[in-house]
């Protein structure tokens, strides 16, 4: 019984539960549901309940385990030799696919299930039997793979035998059990109320499982990295030039240079108008202005970032090599190639205006009326008043969202991964080509499915120093803007 | 501040002036110039919203003069007579669409004699002139149609992308000297070829609707299959990030206690929220691909990916609809008996609903446009070339999603795939004003001021 038909079962038993539960309470009750407990769709519910969530759990458990009990037993029937040759894992992926097309095959009718699990390689040319029915191996079947393929295939045969039984077994069990509690005493809303309880609590706990997701998937494979690859000449090399055929040098040291070059424009263009527009939309702007301005200044900030991305390598850098490149209108040949930190710089802090100035806009609006009272009643213009009051009162909040900022022109990718070149370099000019942590990551992993080079393993580590350098700022830019809110609130 | 009208500060003047203003209704120098740098500082901030304005506009006139031409397409009309001997020969060959080349080709060069344009190009000159999708085309209406064989069919066969270019004024005769694929001569003709009427330009649907070309025909390039891996994530992200979201939001707003593990769910989520998106692609790759050995490239993977990262943004807007319901309705569903489930399933949830809506709505849009995820778990490469047949295909078979073929678009050589870039740009921009709008009109429709 495949996957989708247990779910069916289950929900048909669950039905059939809920109308059992509901009918068996009222009936008990002498059909007056004033004389119940609880209302009558709660005791239904009490039964579908204790019917889905045992079967449920073993399920999943039982999706989780099978694999790693068929892979242990299917490896230890392969040789040392074979597995020398050359490594488990493709071999494995070999039985799989003999596996897989030997299913095919008995599912077409082109074998018979007795002849898939006893042909052996020596009567049949199983590789040409396979082809036929549409099943490409990339190379001869050995007599091994064969017959490991044939364990593979009854050993989880019988595991998805075994898997609906007990599935089954569970709900029908839940079924009975619940059936049999259910009467016009049971407190079945309050057993609902509690499984309904526990279901809130773990999609709360969903947040923290994708972060224990981010930190094991990042650790594990930067631990295997840092294996074949020292660990200092990661972080102190000054020359990224992978190679996939080995001898690459991989130091992170051009990469976060090109991060931070990029950043530190973006900032550049992003923090002044930000902060400006900000201060203009609080403190000068008629509620009408404010009202047109913001929502079109916010639509910069709900643009996809592909479209920056774009909008870099297409419009704004060849813009800037008609300025900066050889044969340009300022007659400099200062630019070689239309991607470059500049480029990307630019656009990622056009990017980034709306968010330094809405949060700017919130904290300079979160400095109390009185305040600004004082200083005008005092004589101060409206302008002194801004630079001379306002200002020093949001300066944290306005840090931290400048830190904020920062982060999110840290990790972001799109834009760097279309305008800010593919070379690594460490170098001045900002006109340049380079290249930054994201967009390596992007790189290295993109296409090639190897996980146990040191060229595609170096992407965890780098996203790994990407994650715990943008946790770190994002961290502190909310210890500081909320430390600031409460001085106010 | 010191008090400017009556006594000037020392410094500035001071020799006793002689002419000093006594008359409040004149300015004095301090005041005049603390006015002017009012007035600067003000300018300052309009400077600053004008040009914040200016990038939007520049970006949008970017995305516009660029992708409109995609909307359209050059059609060459030729009417192909299907000789039945010709075609069977073509059938046998091995090479099939190169005899139905050859056929078109014959068809055009009689055509052109009888509009009386005469020129001296080859016929494989003449072949350039159309997409090399253009035989495929041809091919299948006959094996469609057999019983046309024999009579003649008015084809509107694609042009290619070099003659559309011309056409649109992206291809210019100056480019020419560098393009190995089209000549001057060509462009005679297609100018001959337009004041005859046998180039036409139309709305381009198979843009829309279309799959991704190869790199050698990029006129044929469409939007329509990634469309589809765009749809099925977000069908993914919509059936686990709502009621995942609005489960972990009751119990953090409604329920949960104060404690260290609430806290730890709280600090979770905010830093979730800024996480870099591509992180959550790592994950995607280590967890569903590498771990639980989900397939490469399907819509559920990326919908996966992408439902974690819209987790938080949900759960902020639904907690913060939450909130806004007044205490007054718990109390008062409290009072009548209900318990708390009660009066929070049946009372609290519903009036927060509109806004949770409008949370999700703009939550997917941001979903929609993502792209750095889905390229780590191969939602990129040649993968979009035709449409999934079924919905168990649509989760799980290989696709591409708009934003991602936008990018691939962008990556590949040649400028006429540049177009069709933008223009899918201009799609993608319209699904997600159309989902903010909706989020708007929702918004404005159905909250309630307390």
């Amino acid at each position: 019984m495949s996957l989708p038909y247990i779910l069916i079962a289950l929900l048909v038993l669950a039905a059939a539960g809920y109308i059992v539960g509901r009918g068996k309470a009222l009936s008990s009750a002498g059909g007056d549901s004033r004389e119940l407990h609880s209302l009558p769709g709660y005791y239904g519910w009490n039964v579908v309940v204790s019917i889905l969530v045992p079967a449920l759990l073993l399920l999943i458990a039982w999706l989780i385990i099978q694999p790693i009990v068929l892979d242990s037993q299917v490896s230890s029937k392969i040789s040392e030799e074979t597995i020398a040759a050359s490594s488990l894992d493709l071999v494995m992926s070999d039985v799989v696919r003999v596996a897989e097309g030997l299913d095919l095959a008995v599912s077409k009718g082109a074998m018979s299930a007795d002849t898939a699990s006893s042909i052996r390689i020596e009567l049949t040319d199983v590789r040409s039997r396979l082809g036929e029915i549409g099943v490409a191996l990339g190379s001869e079947v050995t007599a091994e793979t064969l017959r490991a393929a044939q364990t593979y295939r009854s050993i989880s045969g019988t595991g998805l035998l075994l898997r609906s039984i007990v599935v089954l077994a569970a709900g029908l069990i839940g079924f009975a059990v619940a059936v049999l509690r259910t009467n016009k005493d049971f407190r079945a809303r309050n057993v609902v109320e509690t499984v309904v309880r526990y279901i809130l609590i773990a999609a709360a706990s969903i947040a923290i499982l994708t972060t224990v997701g981010i930190v094991l998937s990042l650790i594990f494979n930067t631990v295997e990295f840092f294996r074949l690859y020292p660990a200092a000449d990661f972080f102190f090399g000054l020359t990224w030039s992978p190679s996939f055929g080995g001898g690459s040098e991989l130091g992170i040291v051009p990469l976060i240079w090109a991060t931070m070059y990029i950043s530190l424009i973006a900032l550049a263009v992003a923090v002044p108008i930000g902060l400006f527009a900000a201060i203009y939309l609080s403190e000068y702007a008629t509620p009408h202005v404010r009202a047109v301005a913001k929502p079109l200044l916010e639509i910069l900030a709900g643009i996809p970032t592909i479209v920056y991305g774009l909008f870099a390598l297409l419009t704004v850098g060849p813009l800037l090599m008609n300025l900066f490149g050889s044969g340009g209108a300022l007659g400099v040949s200062w630019m070689s190639g239309a991607s470059s930190v500049f480029t990307a710089g630019a656009v990622m802090g056009i990017m980034l205006i709306p968010f330094v100035s809405s949060l700017s806009d919130d904290i300079i609006n979160a400095v109390p009326q009185a305040m600004r009272d004082g200083s005008l009643g005092l004589g101060a213009t409206h302008s002194e008043t801004v630079k001379q009051v306002i200002l020093p009162a949001a300066l944290p909040g306005i840090v931290g969202a400048i830190l904020l900022a920062a982060s999110r022109a840290i990790g972001e990718t799109m834009i760097v991964v279309l305008g800010a070149g593919a070379a690594a370099r460490l170098s001045m000019n900002p006109l340049e080509a380079m290249t930054t942590v994201t967009a390596k990551i992007v790189s290295q992993l993109t296409g090639d499915n190897d996980f146990a080079s040191p060229e595609a393993l170096v992407a965890f580590a780098l996203g790994m120093t990407l994650f715990v350098v943008t946790l770190g700022l994002n961290i502190f830019a909310l210890y500081i803007v909320r430390k600031y809110r409460e001085q106010y609130d | 501040m010191t008090d400017t009208t009556l006594t000037p500060p020392s410094g500035k003047t001071s020799a006793p002036a002689p002419n000093r203003i006594t008359s409040i209704l004149e300015l004095d120098p301090l005041t005049r110039k603390r006015n002017a740098a009012e007035a600067r500082f003000k300018l300052y901030g309009i400077i600053a919203i004008g040009i914040g304005l200016f990038f939007l506009i520049a970006l949008l006139w970017a995305i516009l003069s660029n992708g409109l031409g995609a909307f359209s397409q050059t059609f060459i009309k030729v009417d192909v007579p299907l000789n039945q001997e010709q075609i069977a020969a073509a059938e046998k060959s091995v090479v099939k669409t190169s005899k139905y080349r050859a056929i078109i080709v014959d068809a055009f060069a009689r055509e052109l004699a009888g509009d009386k344009i005469t020129t001296d190009m080859s016929a494989k000159d003449m072949e350039k002139l159309f997409s090399s999708g253009a035989a495929a085309t041809v091919r299948d209406y006959v094996l469609a149609n057999p019983d046309k064989i024999g009579s003649t069919v008015t084809f509107d066969l694609i042009a290619s992308s070099r003659v559309d270019g011309y056409l649109k004024g992206r291809v210019k005769r100056e480019d020419l000297a560098e393009d190995k694929n089209l000549d001057a001569a060509h462009l005679d003709l297609a100018d001959q070829m337009q004041s005859a009427g046998l180039l036409e330009k139309r709305f381009n649907w198979a843009f829309i609707t279309g799959t991704d070309a190869s790199d050698s025909r990029p006129e044929q390039a469409g939007i329509g299959a990634s469309m589809i891996g765009s749809l099925f994530m977000m069908l993914v992200v919509l059936f686990l990030s709502l009621p995942i979201g609005v489960a972990a939001s009751i119990y953090l707003e409604e329920f949960a206690p104060q404690n260290k593990f609430t806290d730890l769910i709280e600090v979770n989520i905010s830093n979730l929220a800024a996480v870099p998106s591509i992180v959550f692609g790592i994950l995607g790759l280590a967890v569903f691909i590498q771990f639980m050995h989900l397939p490469q490239s399907a819509p559920l993977v990326g919908g996966l990916v992408l439902s974690l990262m819209t987790l938080p943004t949900i759960i902020i807007s639904t907690r913060a609809s939450l909130k806004a319901v007044p205490p007054s309705i718990r109390d008062a569903a409290l009072g009548i008996g209900a318990s708390k489930m009660q009066s929070i399933f049946h009372h609290v949830l519903p009036l927060a609903m509109p806004g949770i809506l409008t949370g999700t709505i703009i939550g997917l849009a941001q979903a929609l446009g993502e792209t750095a995820p889905l390229l780590l778990i191969g939602m990129v490469g040649f993968i979009a070339s035709n449409f999934p047949d079924g919905v168990a295909a649509g989760f799980f078979s290989p696709n591409s999603a708009m934003p991602a073929q936008i990018y691939e678009w962008a990556k590949r050589a040649d400028p006429a795939f540049y177009e069709r870039a933008w223009g899918g740009i201009i799609v993608l921009l319209v699904f997600l004003m159309t989902m903010n709008i909706i989020a708007i009109i929702l918004r404005r429709r159905f909250e309630r001021r307390w």
